[in-house]
């Protein structure tokens, strides 16, 4: 399981832009972003380099925010690689809430970021033989400040 | 109970005695103060009911009669019979003055005695005394009631905080009688001077004389090792002493042998029933000074109903969160931005920190209320804020009895402060018409 920043924002103008220099400021990269948005407010997703920091300089800021553990796999850069990955999770009942995923620089497979209700979700991706990333792979353990 | 003959009376008894003091003071204002004199033959009622229901037709009283009676114009007593006199602090205008017969200040010790005694007092405490002494009434009311109950009084009054704490650790005070503010600044000025007040005896706090919630009284239970019990009165009425919770911390208990009790529509200017909220109207019974009838204090608060396990029969009014100047009408519901206070209080996954936006969509009034998320929320719940957002909006809606949109704000995001918080954001006027 791998550490996502969980943003609040109010529907107001700006607030996105507010969030993502408040992260610039800090020196922090984000290396992806899915907002989920209903009629009065949104929830950006964030995965950073330093999400223990993301937290506390957003909440400095006024930001609502929550660490969520989320699974974060490789996955093949090729048509059928999501599907692949979504059936083996569904064949052992493991229910995704949401997933998005993103790709680095240079690389050649992507990273998919599932958020599931489940424990048994990194251990039934690793028994099809995905890798599933520990948080070292995507960014440095940090302390929160 | 300080005296249960009176507090514990059974509410026929009680019934009776109000309507003979009622058609007592009617009479006394009648003969004796031209202003009642002319409200009541305008309105065509005669001073003597023969029941608490005529009382009703009555017209009120408000703060400008006391204002353009300055300062003795609506005593009912000739003044050599007056003994002292109190004013009110005048923040809101001119400054009223009030007066008090020998027998008004007995009864008003007696009173005061019970608001002790109701705090958990006997003549075994060492009540601290730090109301201001002066023409406010809260000094000398407490003071007064202290040594009639027994207590050991200290007149220390207000200011000088370090000496506050010296004094009372020296004199091992139990009961301490100031604002709630002042004693959030007692605790944090005890502690800068390295003590914890929590290791001194206080056991109670009578705390009164400006508004406060109740997350400020857990602040300073916490903080003091006491029990805090609110108390109410208003100088045009008596001064502290009118109503004071009991320790079950659930509603001030009236006294009703001495005041009667009215909760209005301030608009429609009708009774409303038990429980809903309204205007705080008083009508002195015994005082003889300078009694007031009907008299509107702008306060809103409602009638707890139901019978207190702690024995005492006088009816209890919810502690005083708003003034009627705050009331917004809401398509045609009149609502006090309290009542969302309450309301919040009572929702998991909220602060009860709110703001009520009132804005034009077309013609009509559109109002919003934005409401502070609690911070230990998990922000990545979109479904559960979806429904925490809907579980507030119909709480709203069943408390208050019309819908408002709710709008969830991050936390912290508006502004704190006691008291005199800005709840009403009206942009309909800023918007034109449209």
């Amino acid at each position: 399981m791998v550490e996502q920043v969980s943003v609040f924002l109010e529907n107001k103008p700006g607030h996105l832009a507010q969030m993502a220099r408040t992260l610039a400021d800090a020196d922090i990269n984000m290396r992806a972003l899915m907002v989920a948005d209903t009629q009065d407010f949104g929830v950006a997703r964030v995965i950073c380099d330093r999400p223990r920091a993301a937290k506390a300089h957003l909440e400095g800021e006024g930001f609502g925010v929550s660490i969520t553990s989320v699974v974060a796999v490789e996955m093949p850069d090729r048509p059928g690689g999501l599907a692949d990955v979504l059936e083996t999770l569904g064949a052992q009942g493991v229910n995704v809430e949401y997933a998005y995923a993103f790709v680095e620089p240079g690389a050649e497979a992507a990273v998919d970021i599932f958020k599931v209700d489940d424990d048994r979700a990194a251990a039934v991706l690793e028994a099809a033989g995905l890798r599933v990333y520990v948080p070292e792979d995507l960014y440095e353990l940090d302390s929160p400040v | 109970m300080f005296q249960p003959e009176y507090e514990a009376m059974s509410r026929d008894d009680l019934a009776s005695l109000q309507l003979e003091r009622l058609r007592d003071v009617l009479r006394r204002v009648y003969d004796n103060v031209p202003l009642y004199r002319k409200k009541f033959d305008d309105a065509g009622v005669s001073p003597d009911v023969t029941s608490l229901e005529d009382f009703a037709s009555f017209p009120f009283t408000v703060k400008d009669d006391m204002r353009s009676a300055y300062p003795y114009g609506m005593f009912a007593a000739p003044l050599r019979d007056i003994v002292r006199v109190h004013s009110s602090s005048g923040t809101t205008g001119q400054i009223t003055v009030v007066g008090y017969t020998q027998v008004d200040i007995d009864n008003w010790a007696d009173l005061m005695a019970r608001t002790i005694a109701c705090a958990g007092g006997t003549p075994d405490d060492v009540v601290q005394v730090t109301y201001g002494y002066g023409l406010f009434t809260g000094g000398l009311g407490v003071h007064y009631g202290s040594e009639r109950l027994g207590a050991i009084t200290i007149p220390i009054s207000g200011g000088n905080t370090k000496r506050q704490v010296q004094v009372m650790k020296d004199f091992g005070t139990t009961i301490l009688a100031c604002t709630p503010s002042y004693a959030l600044l007692i605790a944090e000025t005890a502690q800068d001077m390295g003590m914890d007040v929590r290791d001194l005896p206080l056991k109670a706090g009578i705390f009164g004389a400006e508004p406060w919630s109740d997350n400020m009284r857990r602040q300073i239970e916490e903080l003091m090792g006491l029990t805090a019990i609110d108390i109410y009165g208003l100088s045009e009425v008596l001064g502290p002493g009118v109503a004071s919770e009991c320790l079950e911390q659930n509603g001030l208990h009236v006294n009703e042998d001495h005041f009667l009790i009215e909760i209005i529509d301030p608009e429609t200017l009708q009774p409303v029933p038990d429980g809903e909220p309204g205007e705080v109207v008083f009508t002195t019974l015994t005082k003889q000074g300078i009694p007031v009838i009907r008299y509107r204090t702008r306060d809103v608060s409602r009638i707890i109903p139901g019978v207190c396990p702690c024995g005492r029969t006088f009816r209890k009014m919810e502690r005083v969160t708003g003034r009627t100047d705050d009331m917004l009408i809401i398509r045609g519901v009149n609502v006090f931005p309290s009542q969302i206070e309450q309301v919040l209080a009572g929702v998991t996954g909220v602060a009860p920190h709110y703001q009520v936006v009132l804005s034009k969509r077309g013609s009509m009034d559109h109002v919003e209320v934005h409401v502070e998320v609690a911070p230990d929320t998990d922000f990545d719940e979109v479904r559960e804020l979806e429904t925490l957002r809907r579980r507030v909006g119909a709480e709203i809606a069943s408390a208050l009895a019309v819908n408002i949109d709710v709008k969830l704000v991050e936390p912290k995001s508006i502004a704190r402060s006691e008291g005199k918080a800005k709840r009403v954001i009206d942009l309909r006027d800023e918007q034109g018409g449209v």
